[in-house]
């Protein structure tokens, strides 16, 4: 047994080990994080964390905001500044961060159901007065961490805890609703889009003005499993399979359906450029 | 119990079914742990067709709530759940419910309010709502919370009170865990219960009323002193359906708190809620080695039943509250209305006030038992003790 041994550690080949490259971005000693196996949040992390290195954007110079939820403990493990606010108010903390300080690259990520649902209110309003924010949601298609209700992007006739046999409520085409609202900046990919969700963000970041990226995400816990949808694995084929690029298309024409065969679009839907809120407010009041 | 069912079920699970027996017409919610299985084990409900209720799982506690006076006041019979940050955010409209008089029942899954963040149990959250005019009653466990849900209905929907009710559990410790709970029969809750008819329903469209309108400085005040008069009328009501529910299930309420081998005791703790259990389980051990102790625990904390709990309470050597809330800069929430109760008393027993369980800090039997013997201390210091924290 000792001679085993012995002989183990002689031949151990020497362990090469190198900084991972998100490293300076995150606290690794939060580290491992709460999601689940399957989960998108840590390609969503990962791509942030990317696009923060590619554009070199110093870390002294960002703000990372989260809301409640499974992607809302995301402000918790970024080694930049950032802030866990209570639930659906990470927008209206971000535009206060922006406001006291213009320079900061401020970046709200947080999950469908924290900005849509009960912060709805503020993204609408944030993206009209194009506040300039980065903000990034990760839908995963319903309330993750409090057990997989359904909340306002779960496709009609999906199942969730409070909707066992289906739900029948329409629910937000999100690409639509930012266009709508005025955001400057509008794509959507999903976590099995790990290279394009970089580039959207490093768009999204450069942008001066609201710019918002959505990623379709998979929750194997709470929505896959009760929608036969199968491990996490499987979401990203099936959306390696649905999905569509279309560049600048209408995102009215962005629905997602609960069918699993049926396409969803992605891509970058606007591009645009109008004075940002900071931009009129100076040049308002500077007439006056 | 005569005619009831034995179960082993969770907090969440007995509150759904209280919700199930009483059927509401609309339930308005919104996810929030430690809750959220309450308003799932009722949608499941509703969607096997158990019970005939609206549920709609708004965008926020504060829609929930603005749903639920809307509801009640077109007289339709409401319930919601929520708990924490869920109940801050509802707070506006808790005191429009309360104010606009609609019999709304809410169970609150007691967890403390950020920050920072935390999802386990104190009870900073009801204690927030303590001056909203809602009724507040605590249970110490799932059977407990089960008849309080069925007896809040009656209570809330009462004429002479027509006021909402809260009926707390502790967070996790009780909502979570599975206990023996006895069920009634479904028909014998809603003889009970019986049909609501409300009083001034606004789909009442051949005696119309207005509802909610601007109140000027010539009738506010007055409106206001008609919720304290309705509010002075619970404990009376209170009694009156305690009566009647033990008629029905063939318990034995009979008060607006619980005492627990207080009648000869010297030294007692009062505590709200789960603990209790707990205390009662220190007070028999203590008994046993001869000690005279005992625990009082409130089930109705607003109205705070003060004259009641007076006369329990003066001929005992000394008293401690247990509170698992704070309010900054003050005595707890709890203790200020034992202190309030006894005041102009020349003999009383020595009061003292302790915090515990912020945050969900478990509390064990040994640290009850550490306060029993502060209490036999004559000349115990006057200040607030916190149990297991690091100081």
């Amino acid at each position: 047994m000792t001679t085993e041994l012995k002989q183990k550690e002689e031949v151990k080949p020497e362990l090469t080990s190198a900084e991972h490259p998100a490293t300076k971005y995150l606290r690794e000693e939060r580290l491992p994080h709460i999601w689940c196996s399957g989960c998108g949040l840590g390609s969503a992390v990962t791509s942030l964390t990317n696009a923060y290195e590619k554009l070199e954007i110093p870390i002294d110079d960002i703000g990372v905001v989260s809301g409640i939820g499974c992607t809302g403990r995301a402000a918790g493990y970024f080694e930049t500044d950032s802030y866990h606010t209570t639930h659906g108010r990470a927008i209206p903390f971000a535009t206060g961060l922006k406001l006291s300080n213009p320079e900061m690259n401020v970046t709200v990520f947080s999950g469908d159901g924290d900005l849509f649902a009960i912060g709805g209110n503020h993204f609408i309003h944030a993206a009209r007065r194009n506040v300039d924010m980065t903000v990034i949601c990760v839908n995963n298609y319903n309330f993750g961490m409090t057990g997989g209700q359904f909340g306002p992007t779960t496709p009609q006739g999906a199942t969730a805890t409070t909707s066992p046999y289906g739900n029948y409520e329409d629910p937000f085409n999100l690409p639509d609703l930012a266009a709508s609202a005025g955001a400057i900046y509008v794509a959507r990919w999903t976590s099995v889009h790990a290279r394009r969700i970089q580039q959207a963000m490093e768009e999204a970041l450069s942008k001066r003005g609201f710019s918002f990226v959505e990623i379709l995400s998979p929750c194997p816990t709470g929505y896959g499993r009760k929608n036969d949808l199968g491990e996490g694995i499987d979401e990203l084929k099936s959306y390696q399979d649905r999905t569509v690029i279309k560049h600048g298309s209408d995102p009215g024409d962005a629905e997602i359906e609960r069918d699993p065969e049926a396409e969803i679009v992605v891509g970058k839907f606007v591009e645009d450029d109008r004075p940002t809120y900071c931009d009129v407010a100076d040049d308002y009041l500077q007439g006056q | 119990m005569s005619n009831g069912n034995k179960e082993v079920l969770t907090g969440h699970q007995v509150v759904a079914n209280a919700m199930r027996q009483v059927e509401p017409d609309v339930v308005a919610a919104y996810p929030i742990t430690p809750q959220s299985e309450i308003v799932e084990y009722f949608s499941q409900y509703v969607a096997d067709g158990k019970v005939d209720s609206e549920v709609i799982t708004v965008e926020s506690e504060h829609s929930a709530m603005s749903a639920c006076v809307g509801s009640a006041a077109a007289g339709a019979r409401t319930m919601t759940a929520t708990a924490s940050q869920g109940l801050a955010l509802m707070m506006e409209i808790v005191y429009i419910a309360a104010s606009m008089r609609t019999p709304i029942v809410m169970a609150v899954a007691n967890r403390a309010l950020s920050g920072p963040i935390n999802i386990h149990c104190d009870h900073s959250d009801s204690m927030a709502a303590r001056d909203s005019g809602v009724i507040q009653l605590y249970g110490e466990d799932a059977q407990e919370a089960y008849e309080f849900t069925l007896m809040a209905q009656r209570l809330a929907e009462s004429e002479d009170v027509l006021l909402p009710v809260m009926v707390t559990l502790d967070g996790f410790t009780l909502t979570h865990t599975a206990q023996v709970a006895e069920l009634l029969p479904d028909r014998a809750v809603s003889d009970f219960v019986g049909e609501y008819d409300a009083r001034y329903p606004l789909l009442d469209v051949e005696n119309p009323t207005t509802q909610g309108p601007f109140d000027m400085p010539d009738y506010y005040f007055e409106h206001k002193l008609q919720q304290v008069d309705a509010m002075d009328n619970v404990p009376d009501r209170f009694l009156q359906v305690q009566e009647e529910f033990n008629d029905l299930s063939g318990g034995s309420y009979d008060g607006l708190f619980e005492t627990y081998k207080m009648d000869d005791a010297d030294y007692a703790v009062i505590i709200l809620g789960s603990t209790a259990g707990t205390a009662k389980v220190v007070v028999d051990e203590l008994r046993e080695e001869g000690k005279k102790v005992g625990l009082l625990k409130p089930w109705l904390f607003r109205p705070f039943p003060a004259e009641e709990i007076k006369d329990v309470l003066l001929d005992k050597e000394a008293v401690a509250v247990l509170d698992r809330s704070l309010s900054f800069g003050s005595s707890g929430p709890l203790y200020l209305e034992v202190s309030s109760a006894l005041s102009g008393e020349d003999t009383k027993p020595r009061l003292y006030n302790y915090t515990y369980g912020l945050g969900g800090r478990d509390i064990k039997e040994d640290q009850i038992a550490e306060v029993f013997e502060d209490l036999e201390n004559p000349d115990l210091e006057d200040k607030m003790r916190y149990i297991g924290a690091r100081q």
